[in-house]
């Protein structure tokens, strides 16, 4: 099962400076392990005391997971997945 | 109809249909025209309702500076107001905003300082508030924190829409500073417990998410999750295709922030209708795209438009 996941410019130093990568996993929590396996640290980076950083949204196909069941969110193949960090706008 | 003056028509902005863009009679689609606001936004709300409830606690007196980080319609907005009241206005704008902004801006006498486009209002915001502390008697109304912001939205556009369409289903508007979703969030939440909060927010090129560590991340301090149930990203390409179909279809001519606000509504209309469920689904036209003309997001092919929006502050 493949999953694209947009890593933020912040993050890249995990990813070899890949602005995108494939992961898999049922789950937004088991992609993230997916992806800790193969990009050591970031998982630190985005998960503190098991939820999401404060200034870390991830989006599924483009929804906020915080009101789609968090890290519990399910995923299925296709599933695009984008992290970004909170920024202001208005 | 009749005001004593311009602050005083702020608001009771008109609801119109979209009879087509409504995928069928059960779900339609109605649009909140805020750009028939005075300075032509919805920021017309918060921005007076901060400057009045200032005046009102005795943080605003005569001749005061009003300091304010905006990407643009607030200050516009706070620009007009003040212009009338006679305050002087600071606005700290990220550089990679549209000309037009900063026109409007200087025309009602506001003062521009430009922060660095890198990191966006982040930036703007940080640097407004090193300006505060260096200006300890400047007043700074800081919308992403004001309550002020939101209450305007929980007395003016909640109870507008509601007595407009009581059978609204829906309700969705742009992410900023949350003050329009957070004020209308919470009025529904008091007063129709089932309408549904939808949040657009607008995703940007990459260079307003340049932060030096996720420690500079930024939530205004206004958010509260519980309020809104739902949240979409909604990228460039999808702001433009949106907002020049509601032009085709609909005849609005609205910004780029309102096609990202349409998506969001249309994703919800075409959710109901396969579920076979009714929806009266309210979406705030923020503004005209008269501000926006020089991004070129309005001529050419989406791909043309996206290109020539990257980098750019497009809501």
């Amino acid at each position: 099962m493949a999953i694209e996941v947009r890593i933020p410019t912040i993050l890249r130093t995990y990813t070899d400076g890949a602005k995108s990568v494939d992961a898999s996993g049922a789950t937004l929590q088991a992609l993230i392990d997916d992806l800790e396996s193969n990009h050591s640290g970031i998982k630190d980076r985005l998960i503190e005391g098991g939820q999401l950083r404060r200034f870390v949204n991830v989006y599924v196909n483009d929804e906020d997971v915080r009101f789609t069941g968090g890290l519990e969110t399910e995923l299925s193949d296709g599933d695009q997945v984008v992290v970004l960090p909170a920024v202001a706008g208005g | 109809m009749r005001y004593d003056g311009l602050l005083a028509s702020v608001g009771n902005t008109p609801l119109v249909g979209l009879p087509t863009l409504s995928p069928s009679p059960d779900v339609r689609l109605w649009a909140k025209l805020e750009d028939r606001n005075p300075t032509g936004s919805i920021k017309d709300r918060p921005a007076l309702k901060m400057i009045e409830m200032a005046e009102k606690d005795g943080t605003l007196r005569p001749g005061c500076t009003i300091l304010e980080p905006t990407s643009g319609n607030t200050g516009i907005s706070l620009a007009m107001a003040a212009s009338l009241k006679g305050y002087r206005l600071v606005c700290v704008m990220p550089e990679n905003t549209s000309e037009e902004r900063r026109q409007l801006l200087r025309m009602w006498g506001a003062e521009i300082y430009s922060s660095p486009a890198a990191g966006g209002s982040n930036e703007a915001v940080r640097v407004a508030k090193q300006m505060a502390e260096e200006h300890p008697d400047w007043v700074m109304l800081y919308q992403y924190g004001n309550p002020a912001n939101a209450l305007a939205h929980y007395e003016g556009t909640g109870p507008e829409v509601l007595a407009d369409l009581p059978e609204v289903t829906h309700f969705v508007a742009g992410l900023g500073t949350t003050g329009t979703l957070m004020g209308v969030g919470r009025f529904f939440r008091e007063h129709k417990p089932d309408v549904s909060i939808v949040a657009a927010e607008p995703r940007y090129g990459e260079l307003v998410y340049g932060l030096r560590n996720l420690d500079e991340g930024f939530v205004p301090e206004l958010y509260d999750a519980s309020l809104i149930d739902a949240r979409f990203s909604v990228g460039p390409r999808d702001a433009v295709r949106r907002v020049r179909e509601l032009l085709e279809a609909e005849g609005i001519f609205a910004g780029i922030s309102t096609g990202a606000i349409l998506h969001a509504a249309l994703g919800q209309a075409a959710k109901s209708l396969k579920a076979g469920e009714r929806a009266d689904i309210a979406f705030v036209v923020c503004d005209g795209g008269w501000k926006y003309l020089s991004t070129g997001a309005y001529e050419g092919t989406v791909d043309q438009a996206e290109d020539r929006l990257e980098g750019q502050l497009w809501a």
